[in-house]
């Protein structure tokens, strides 16, 4: 056996791949299923929080930093361990799967608020007067005039985020959701052979790069001319 | 009541520093008051107090009769009757000269697009920007982003407009411009308050000087009155510095 061949073997072997493929393909689709739900609740909340925040009334806008901070600061390991674990004691069982996306939207929703915020404060307060001074409300002020400023500047740090919490998911596997990483671990106790973590490695990098160069998109997308 | 703008006993204060101590003015209708004084003086948080961009700390300001501290007030439906211009001109970065004009006529008034930008287009056409509408900001100079500045609160229809140093950012060239669409407005019958050091404007165009001193207003007259023979001891400096 050549090199090459011992290295084929022990990270890509053919007929491994070809047991395994339907169980990777099982986890990509779980994994994408819970990323997109992650994505979508994640940065809804963390733009609602900041939007909310935008308003300025400190009773509100106390918890909202308290839970920002929080979910910033655990690592989302130990939230979804207490909360798979620790509400079943309380009657309340959620599917591990509901786990994963909680916690994980959590967590975004607590570093998008962050990004959104630093956007939002970064437009400048001349851009508030101007919209208010022609009658907009605060709402209208925000939607048409401050909103469009900011996420320009937000969409680099929010695709980075977004993909590092979405990576995530494979923490799914401690709690036993069927996702990626965890079809991938399996099949690779029964089959001793690396194989199947190489195809679940695979898998990732053909998720995430296109989520990187939509986030590229979205960026040209919000620029506007410049002189 | 036959003055516009109304303001009564108006004070602000910013933590525990009082900016303005007290301040009552009045402008007819068809006036136009030029408000000068030092730098820090209150001029631009009394200004933003009249639409309550600023909120007073006590007083009253009425314009066209109507309390703008009153709770019953609707105050962005009475803030459009209010144009406000600014020294940054703080124009929307991310809309078209058209689109700038556009945005309070079709969120605040409802308008449909195509009235809107019918409107838009004669705004900007009195600030003779028609063929810049295509134009964002960043491809205007300082002077035509003002000018578009005024269209955007002109086209509101305003029963006032209020300036704050609306040539102070400009480039000496382009100060003839924006001051000529104020003369203009001036001559339809447009009421305005204007935070502006341009003597030579505030000369033959004002009706009215007022003077601000420490947030309060220690003189007030005719040009000829306040520029040529000022009684306070602030104002006289103030005057003496200016001529120099
Ligand atoms: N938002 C604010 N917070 C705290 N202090 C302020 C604020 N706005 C203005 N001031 C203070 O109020 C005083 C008057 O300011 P301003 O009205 O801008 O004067 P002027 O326009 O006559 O130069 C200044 O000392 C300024 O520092
Ligand atoms: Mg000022």
């Amino acid at each position: 056996m050549t090199g090459l061949d011992r290295f084929r073997d022990a990270f890509l072997k053919p007929e491994l791949i070809e047991r395994y493929l339907p169980d990777i393909l099982s986890g990509i689709a779980v994994t994408l299923q819970i990323a997109v739900a992650v994505v979508v609740t994640g940065l809804a909340l963390g733009l609602a929080l900041a939007v909310v925040r935008s308003y300025g009334y400190r009773l509100v806008n106390a918890p909202v930093i308290v839970f920002v901070d929080v979910f910033r600061a655990l690592p989302p390991l130990v939230v979804i361990l207490i909360v798979y674990f620790g509400l079943p004691n309380l009657g309340v069982n959620i599917p591990s799967f509901a786990v994963l996306w909680l916690v994980l939207s959590l967590v975004l929703a607590a570093f998008a608020e962050e990004i959104f915020w630093s956007g939002l404060i970064s437009v400048r307060k001349g851009q508030w007067d101007a919209a208010r001074s022609t009658g907009l409300s605060h709402w209208q002020a925000l939607i048409s005039v401050v909103l469009p400023q900011a996420i320009r500047i937000c969409v680099p740090p929010l695709t980075n985020r977004t993909i590092a919490v979405t990576k995530n998911t494979a923490l799914g596997t401690v709690i036993g959701v069927g996702e990626i990483m965890n079809q991938g671990t399996s099949a690779m106790s029964l089959s001793g052979n690396a194989t199947p973590l190489m195809m679940a490695a695979i898998a990732y990098v053909a998720i995430f790069v296109p989520v990187v160069a939509l986030g590229s998109w979205i960026e040209r997308r919000f620029a506007w001319k410049k002189a | 009541m036959s003055s516009l703008l109304e303001v009564r006993g108006l004070r602000k204060s910013f933590g525990g520093t009082e900016i303005l101590r007290g301040i009552d003015f009045s402008v007819a209708a068809q006036e136009l008051v030029f408000v000068i004084g030092p730098s820090g003086s209150g001029k631009s948080t009394m200004l933003r107090c009249c639409n309550r961009l600023e909120e007073p700390t006590a007083g009253h300001v009425f314009v066209d009769g109507v309390d703008l501290m009153a709770p019953s007030t609707d105050i962005n439906a009475m803030r459009r009757r209010i144009g406000m211009v600014f020294q940054a001109f703080n124009l929307y970065p991310h809309m078209t000269a058209l689109g700038n004009v556009t945005l309070a006529l079709r969120k605040v008034l409802g308008k449909p697009r195509e009235e809107a930008e019918a409107i838009a287009l004669a705004a900007l056409d009195r600030v003779g920007l028609k063929e810049k509408a295509g134009n964002y900001p960043s491809e205007l100079s300082g002077g035509q982003q003002q000018r578009v500045a005024i269209a955007r609160a002109l086209s509101l229809e305003p029963k006032i407009m209020l300036f704050d140093e609306p040539t102070s950012a400009l480039d000496p060239e382009l100060v003839g411009a924006v001051l000529g669409v104020m003369r203009d407005l001036k001559a339809a019958g447009m009421t305005m308050v204007v935070v502006s050091h341009e003597m030579r404007f505030a000369r033959d165009a004002a009706d009215r000087i007022v003077f601000m001193a420490d947030g309060q207003i220690v003189e007030q007259g005719t040009p000829a009155e306040v520029f040529g023979n000022p009684q306070h001891p602030r104002a006289r400096e103030f005057v003496a510095e200016l001529s120099r």
